[in-house]
């Protein structure tokens, strides 16, 4: 067992890395001879609220759609119908091979426009869904390959039925498995949302741009951009830290 | 119990494991004894329905066992099977190892199962173990716990694959103290093991399975004492070499 440091080491260490980090910031400003000023951006406080919620809600939109897709994909590859499995493993290889950028304009105007999707909110949480599922599938696959056989024999033999096996063994020893990365993954479809602004979904990447063509201060608007997302990806990160010590308790095996 | 093995065969992906098994007696208790590799685990398997054999017929107490998945849930469910390593479910506790089957393959209603099972427990001593998830037990109490389970649902048989390999002697003589125990009052079983002194005392009757069939049977006594075939006499020779 590793002894935790003592509060004033703690604290020291704490004030001292602070100090590095905005110092650093402080010093490329002044060598640049940058003022930052953030009090411009008060007026747009509306605007960014609603870009927030738009992310959120895009990411949210984004992250059922993926669970689903990725579910699909990862069942998909182990299929013995060969097309079906040839199918999955080609759109995880091809989606994880290429930029989301190629994929967003390649969807969106190629795609999108030959089969008459133009509302671009769906578009988008589509786009993003089709991205983020072929990651999401790689975590199931793994997830999956990770239970020992053992366990599926033993439903066998105490006489479940293959419904009751995915139910009561399958799925919970999978959820313990992969839910931090999962909650990992999300935190990824915050961020990978930033880049819909490129099909003119009016998310919070969007929004800073609309808003930096207006004050012209681009410095701090990104800045507070960065912050923002930052303050969504960290909230995530919580959850994912309180579901990783969840799942320790109950199989610290692993 | 009466026992059928009517040419069994069983093969993996083109590897033939079991060969032409024929046998056929009536037991209390049977252990099954042979070199590893030659097939036992994957004999037992087939008893208890969890492998198709490749061709060949099954029968108990004059019933053939039918291998399509339907019919094998029911079959599965009146026979207990005791696993080497890893047979309890590692998300459960151990009481909900034992509650999980008479659940859901059995439609006991909840408190009738934590009754049956906390019954069980206290029969053979967990009662302390009741609330731990199976890392946190230790192998020997896996093993006692897997037993409780397979005792749970009352079944005809109990299969048990080799349950004491993984375990230092102390631990293998408190899960076979068990086992003889169980057997004692009744319960028909087939074990695999490598634990001669207890398929020798324990056990009235002994299959020798060697390079995928079954070479020699019989009552354990003469098994024992006066084996027949060669390979069974060398085995013996080996096995028993170090043996006080």
């Amino acid at each position: 067992m590793k002894k935790s440091p003592a509060l004033f080491y703690k604290s020291i260490s704490v004030v001292l890395v602070t100090v590095i980090l905005v110092g650093f910031v402080w010093i490329s400003l002044v060598r640049i001879n940058h003022r930052l000023d953030f009090s411009t951006l008060w007026a747009y406080k509306y605007r960014l609220w609603q870009g927030f919620k738009m992310t959120l809600i895009m990411a949210f939109a984004s992250l059922l759609v993926s669970l689903l897709l990725g579910s699909v994909a990862a069942m998909a590859q182990k299929s013995r119908f060969l097309v079906l499995s040839y199918l999955a493993k080609i759109y995880i290889q091809i989606i994880r091979g290429t930029p989301l950028l190629v994929q967003i304009f390649f969807f969106f105007y190629i795609i999108g426009t030959a089969w008459g999707v133009d509302n671009r909110y769906l578009a988008g949480v589509l786009i993003l869904s089709l991205f983020e599922g072929a990651y999401i599938a790689e975590i199931i696959r793994g997830g999956l390959e990770s239970i020992d056989e053992s366990q599926f024999e033993l439903a066998k033999a105490v006489g479940l039925t293959p419904a009751k096996t995915f139910r009561l063994v399958t799925f919970p020893l999978l959820m313990a498995r992969i839910l931090p990365a999962l909650t990992g993954q999300f935190a990824s479809i915050i961020k990978d949302s930033s880049l819909l602004s490129v099909i003119a979904i009016p998310e919070l990447t969007q929004i800073t741009q609309e808003i930096s063509a207006d004050n012209y201060r681009l410095f701090e608007n990104y800045f507070f951009l960065g912050l923002l997302y930052f303050v969504m990806t960290f909230a995530v990160s919580l959850i994912t830290r309180h579901l990783e010590r969840m799942y320790k308790h109950e199989n610290s095996a692993g | 119990m009466k026992i059928v093995l009517d040419k069994i065969c069983k093969s993996f992906a083109g590897k033939t494991v079991l060969k032409n098994v024929c046998y056929e007696d009536d037991f209390n208790a049977l252990a099954v004894i042979g070199p590893s590799g030659a097939g036992k685990s994957t004999l037992l398997r087939i008893i208890g329905g969890l492998l198709p054999p490749t061709s060949g017929d099954l029968y108990l107490d004059g019933i053939k066992v039918s291998f399509s998945e339907k019919e094998l849930l029911a079959h599965r469910r009146t026979i207990g099977f005791v696993f080497q390593t890893k047979g309890l479910f590692e998300h459960l506790t151990a009481l909900e190892n034992v509650m999980l089957p008479l659940i859901h393959s059995f439609q006991l209603d909840k408190a009738e199962a934590a009754e049956r099972a906390r019954e069980l427990f206290a029969r053979f001593g967990l009662e302390e173990e009741g609330h731990k998830y199976p890392h946190q037990l230790s192998g020997g109490q896996q093993q006692r716990i897997q037993i409780a389970r397979a005792m749970a649902i009352k079944p005809k048989l109990l299969l048990l694959d080799e349950p004491t390999s993984a375990l230092d002697p102390e631990l293998t003589a408190e899960v076979l103290d068990m086992l003889g125990e169980l057997q004692a009052g009744g319960l028909k079983t087939i074990i695999v093991t490598h634990e001669m002194g207890f398929a020798k005392k324990a056990c009235e009757k002994v299959v020798f399975v060697a390079d995928g069939t079954v070479v020699e049977s019989g009552d354990s006594r003469q098994i024992f004492t006066e084996p027949q075939t060669k390979a069974l006499q060398a085995f013996l020779n080996k096995v028993l070499e170090w043996q006080p």
